[in-house]
């Protein structure tokens, strides 16, 4: 793997780079600039434009959001509280913060594949430990919320493979059969239904598991027999414009006495 | 449907609202499920419970918009176990529906048949730092992987979530840039500063930042002088050249970026004085052998 030199470490952004030693490259590269307004660096080009994207959307929320509220933004610097937990899907139809409004400092979202919480196993999965242990132990934020949404690729991918007899993905196909409990409900209750039906179905089956796996961390237990923690799920049904909560609890029936 | 619950919510949903009863199902948390005939103990059936509410916000009566709008939104307030919470979640929702999807519904029903991001986005799970808010992604347009202190595992370290999502986003949807952002007082790169040389691993805080360990070296060789604060600085930003050195570990990320097909691009976000800087990895630039140095190009710092 390639070492990085501290010279090229970008260091607040504020040095220019010297392209001048790249000559291969001088005749694509603009100048880099530092410390520009923003109006300045909006290139014309009509075609996509990735570096004119993330400038309107960086200034939008600059001149929009940030400065009118500066105080707030202030007091969010010193350190976060939020409220909820998110575990969303990496899909770009479903980002958390555009469906439920979440502005800065109100939720700890954690994206990924399908929107899974796999059960407890630091060897495997410390990612999505770490993530829930810096949230519940550290945060200790109140709400956990699981979020699953219509036309999932990564429930579609669950549900096909390996009947489907594709090519197998290094990577997707370990990560999903976390799910596969559900695929197996979902079969089972659901097997004589449409494909798409099974589809939707495992979607949401998928959060409950999830939500299940979360009892298996814990400081999520822990939490939750002192009555700090909230577990709920949700689906999101892009298709037809709808929103469902699902509240998890866990209790034990008064005692059954054998006679 | 009936709404049985008492609450205002459900009154102002009437028709549109399936608030179920509680259900009680038996189910088991650990363990293979018991059958009628092995259970010993009887009275430790452990029950969980699945309350539903629906918002069929597509199909509310006229004049509902104009209720939610007058009422009075004070949330956690409710005395039932979760409802001042739903009521939250469907008011937010709601705003979400009103604001952007009913305006632009083609759109929307367009990205019901399939997504096509220009952007994979890997950013912390900090809640200060959503990409779709500081930099305005619309639904559609950023692919994107949120896990602590925005860390990228190699290839060589085996399956995980962040290269399940690497995975999907560079070989199924074929985006064009891979975008890698830190930021600001990150605890996760604080935590990797922080942690000791020899340490009992039973964190998984720990078993997680140790993926940015190089970063963490370079940094305490480079910024030893500097005060504890200054170094987690420093590492937040080699942290991203870090994980942008990660992504060329991946046969398929290395190939396309190689065709020029995609690009890898580092991030900063500074919430203390609201400042972003971005660069981009300049690949044909970087000397590829052993010790070969990282260049960047189009670096821009927005303030």
């Amino acid at each position: 793997m390639a070492s990085l030199s501290l010279e090229e470490t970008v260091e607040g952004g504020k040095r220019l780079i010297n392209t001048s030693e790249n000559e291969d490259n001088s005749a694509k590269l603009e100048k880099p600039t530092a410390e520009l307004p923003l109006a300045d660096l909006i290139p014309s080009s009509s075609s996509f434009d990735p570096v004119q994207a993330i400038i309107e959307g960086f200034k939008d929320f600059k001149l929009n959001e940030f400065d009118p509220n500066r105080p707030c933004y202030d007091e969010l610097a010193k350190g976060q509280e939020p409220k909820f937990l998110v575990f969303a899907c990496s899909d770009s139809r479903v980002s958390p913060s555009t469906i439920l409004n979440f502005k800065p400092g109100e939720a700890f979202t954690v994206r990924n594949i399908a929107n899974m919480v796999p059960v407890f196993d630091q060897l495997k999965h410390s990612g999505t430990g770490a993530a829930i242990e810096y949230a519940i132990s550290v945060l200790e934020i109140p709400n956990i919320l699981v979020i699953g949404h219509s036309r999932c690729g990564g429930i579609e991918r669950l549900m096909s493979y390996p009947e489907d007899r594709s090519a197998p993905f290094d990577f997707i196909d370990d990560w999903v059969k976390i799910g596969l409990p559900a695929k197996l409900k979902v079969k089972a209750i659901w097997g004589n239904c449409s494909f798409d039906e099974q589809l939707k179905q495992c979607e949401k089956e998928s959060v409950k598991l999830s939500l299940t796996n979360l009892l298996t961390y814990p400081y999520v237990r822990k939490a939750i027999a002192k009555n700090a923690l909230k577990l709920m799920g949700g689906y999101y049904d892009f298709v037809d414009g709808k929103f469902e909560v699902v509240l998890f609890e866990t209790h034990f029936s008064p005692p059954i006495p054998a006679i | 449907m009936a709404a049985p619950s008492p609450t205002p919510f459900s009154r102002l949903f009437n028709s549109s609202v399936d608030a179920r009863p509680t259900s009680l199902k038996t189910a088991t948390i650990l363990g293979p499920k018991l059958k009628s005939g092995e259970t010993e103990q009887a009275h430790l059936r452990l029950l969980t419970s699945f309350k539903h509410l629906k918002f069929k916000a597509s199909k509310e009566p006229p004049g509902l918009t104009q209720q939610l709008d007058n009422r009075k939104l004070e949330s956690l307030t409710e005395s039932e176990n979760g409802c001042d919470l739903f009521e939250d979640l469907k008011h937010r929702f709601l705003r979400f529906k009103r604001r952007k999807f009913k305006e632009n519904l083609d759109h929307f029903q367009n990205l019901a048949q399939g997504q096509a991001p220009k952007f994979m986005i890997i950013a912390c799970a900090d809640s200060r730092v959503c990409p779709s808010i500081i930099l305005g992604f619309q639904p559609g347009e950023a692919f994107m992987v949120r896990n602590v202190a925005n860390l990228v595992p190699t290839f060589e370290s085996g399956p995980s979530e962040t290269n399940a999502a690497l995975e999907f986003a560079v070989n199924s949807l074929k985006v064009e840039n891979i975008l890698v952002i830190g930021h600001s007082c990150c605890g996760g790169i604080r935590a990797l500063m922080s942690m000791e040389d020899e340490v009992d691993s039973s964190s998984f805080i720990r078993s997680w930042v140790v993926v940015g360990k190089n970063a963490r070296l370079i940094t305490k060789s480079a910024a030893s002088n500097l005060s504890f604060d200054q170094q987690c600085r420093h590492c937040e930003k080699e942290s991203v050249n870090h994980s942008l050195l990660n992504l060329l570990t991946y046969p398929w990320i290395e190939e396309k970026v190689a065709e020029g097909v995609l690009s890898l691009h580092g991030g900063y976000y500074d919430f203390i004085d609201c400042t972003f800087e971005k660069w981009t990895l300049d690949y044909k630039a970087s000397n590829r052998e052993k010790n070969s140095r990282f260049a960047v190009k189009n670096q821009f710092y927005w303030c």
